[in-house]
């Protein structure tokens, strides 16, 4: 029952928010310096017009109608699933974002597990050798990182592994001028196997350094110096007592980073131009794609919502006074 | 073993000098190195923009010890003028920010229960987007440029600092002292301007230099996108993306040096704000 009322509870604050979602992305698009008409028509087409045929046009762009009524026609609408066209890729929008989602979620998911196990591994290593010099290095690396834009990571692999070594080709998604179908799984992985590495690499410091705080916890507790008193060795006592303490807040907040994965996913598809939503979120935004942006805002608004909802749910099984405290406010 | 049995008897000795005279010389010794950095930038924002195809392409050496780029401009002149106009940037934003944080903590706290349910609500939203992707939507809306990104910077960081200041501003508006101005009949205004204000500002100002980091790794993002600072003004998102199109000819100095300075002005920035709380709350330095 409790899961239930949980469960209405966050599709309901999910809906609101993505209501006032949409109407900040709508607003913000629509204030924008770029103007519909000539960005869609195009300014030299623009001014060998006809008055009328401008009119025509300025009318079907919806320039005169206040913003409300545009931002409702919009919203119903996109309810229908209809997102509008993207100027960009001359396709509906939702097309654009459908083919690109796989190529962006495939690249997060890798990332996201391969940063989870990696700093969760380091994590542990470091608290409970808290002091030595691994400690020490995990530390440093992670202060670095967290201090490095992910798109200077990015371009020093790109210079490194891509053309002083070699190894990864230096961009794109499938080798240049082969068709779709022809395009094995492994040439695939090979173009995606950089990008992933680099947002891995800087999605490590956050959980290390979670993991690290909670693993000195651990084996500074009761049960842990009760269970070295029975003469358990170290690597029984991380196993037995620590691991199943440490995987779930670990877990958590890799869901809670969501949004720092996405932004990341932006600035190393861009380095590797790798066809994914953040890449057609730089083309639209630059390109003056109001549509596509707009609706690239509210896919990664809803990704983020649903790492925060299940990061919520863990919160409440790992610790049950969250719970009461989510009832209460 | 042995170590493990130290723990338990007593708990384990901090070796290093952490008084406050060390943490607050290296406060004041960050502190300076980013002034001066910020002012050399400023003084060398003419001769970056100085051309001399004669010296073009040229990996580091003693003359020009980062390199010179495509147009033969020196790139460690590039980069100081270009770091100093993302801590200005910085600046400016994350002054910006902490100040709507601290209007908006201070109406969650002190507004009654609907005030701090729409301010909470509205920290959700802005956190409910990517932070790159609300910037690139601000910056979309404002026509990109200098306050496209300044503003769009300044619109982001505020949540964080917001939710630390209306925890603050309730304790301190439960404490003992404010009850007794109460009692005496201290006008509200007041309380909020004798007793509140300086409670809270530590903290504010502790928050801001933290943001900092935050805010110029974002600036520098946001302009290697293409939506920040244009191409004439010196930055280190317009060095790095124009470094992009080099890399694939073996130009690796262009990339590496001004990204590892732009690391070390973060670290520098990272340095005195947490120093600079390990001062004003000695509580939380041991953790």
């Amino acid at each position: 029952m409790v899961v239930g009322r949980v469960l209405v509870g966050a599709l309901l604050r999910f809906l609101l928010l993505l209501g006032a979602v949409s109407f900040l992305v709508f607003f913000l698009v629509s204030v924008s310096p770029v103007d519909p008409v000539s960005a869609n028509v195009g300014q030299a087409a623009l001014a060998g017009m006809s008055d009328a045929k401008r009119a025509a046009l300025d009318a079907h762009w919806g320039r005169d109608v206040p913003l409300i009524e545009r931002y409702l026609a919009w919203a119903a609408a996109l309810v229908q699933g209809d997102m509008g066209t993207s100027l960009r890729f001359n396709a509906p929008v939702s097309d654009v974002i459908a083919s690109r989602a796989v190529n962006s979620l495939l690249l997060m998911a890798i990332a996201w597990v391969a940063s989870g196990v990696l700093g969760f591994a380091l994590g542990v290593l470091a608290g409970v050798r808290r002091g030595s010099l691994l400690d020490r290095a995990v530390k440093a690396y992670c202060f670095v990182l967290a201090a490095s834009p992910t798109f200077w990571v990015a371009l020093l692999a790109l210079i490194v592994f891509g053309v002083q070594l070699g190894w990864f080709p230096i961009g794109f998604s499938q080798p240049i001028g082969k068709a779709a179908s022809d395009v094995t799984i492994f040439e695939a992985l090979h173009h995606l196997a950089l990008p992933a590495l680099v947002l891995s690499l800087v999605g490590v410091a956050n959980v290390a350094l979670h993991t690290r705080e909670k693993a000195i916890d651990v084996m500074r507790s009761p049960y842990v110096r009760f269970a070295r008193t029975r003469g358990l060795s170290e690597g029984q006592l991380v196993r037995r007592h620590g691991l199943r303490n440490l995987v779930l807040p670990a877990i958590t907040i890799q869901f809670a980073q969501v949004a720092e994965l996405f932004g990341g996913s932006v600035l190393v598809e861009q380095v590797f131009s790798y066809p994914g939503l953040g890449q057609a979120a730089v083309t639209a935004g630059i390109g003056g794609d109001a549509a596509l942006l707009a609706g690239i805002a509210l896919v990664s608004a809803a990704i983020v919502f649903g790492g925060n909802a299940v990061a919520n749910i863990l919160y409440g099984i790992v610790d049950p006074r969250m719970r009461r405290e989510g009832a209460h406010a | 073993m042995p170590e493990a049995m130290a723990g338990i008897l007593h708990l384990p000795v901090r070796r290093r000098l952490s008084n406050r005279r060390a943490t607050l010389a290296c406060v004041v010794l960050a502190a300076v190195v980013l002034v001066g950095i910020v002012a050399c930038g400023m003084a060398l924002q003419q001769q970056a923009m100085q051309t001399d195809l004669a010296q073009k392409n040229l990996p580091p050496s003693l003359a020009h010890p980062f390199g010179t780029d495509q147009m033969g401009r020196d790139m460690l002149v590039r980069t100081a003028a270009g770091l100093a106009t993302s801590i200005l940037v910085g600046l400016v934003a994350a002054c910006a920010s902490s100040l709507i944080a601290l209007v908006l903590g201070a109406v969650a706290a002190l507004g009654g229960r609907a005030a701090d349910r729409a301010v909470t609500w509205l920290i959700d939203l802005v956190m409910g987007i990517p932070h790159i992707v609300l910037l690139i939507l601000i910056s979309f809306a404002l026509g990109k440029g200098f306050w496209g990104v300044t503003i769009g910077v300044a619109l982001t960081h505020w949540p964080s600092l917001a939710r630390i200041m209306r925890a603050e501003i309730l304790q301190c508006r439960q404490s003992g002292f404010v009850a007794a101005a109460r009692r005496l009949g201290v006008s509200r205004a007041r309380i909020a301007v004798r007793h509140m204000l300086p409670y809270v500002l530590p903290q504010l100002i502790v928050g801001l230099i933290l943001m900092f980091p935050h805010a110029i790794l974002h600036e520098a993002a946001i302009t290697f996108l293409g939506f920040g600072l244009t191409p004439e003004q010196p930055a280190i998102g317009i060095i790095l993306s124009e470094a992009m199109a080099h890399l694939s000819v073996g130009m690796w100095w262009l990339a590496v040096f001004p990204g590892l300075a732009l690391i070390a002005v973060v670290l520098l920035f990272d340095a005195v704000g947490s120093g600079a709380r390990r001062m004003v709350d000695p509580a939380s330095s041991q953790e």
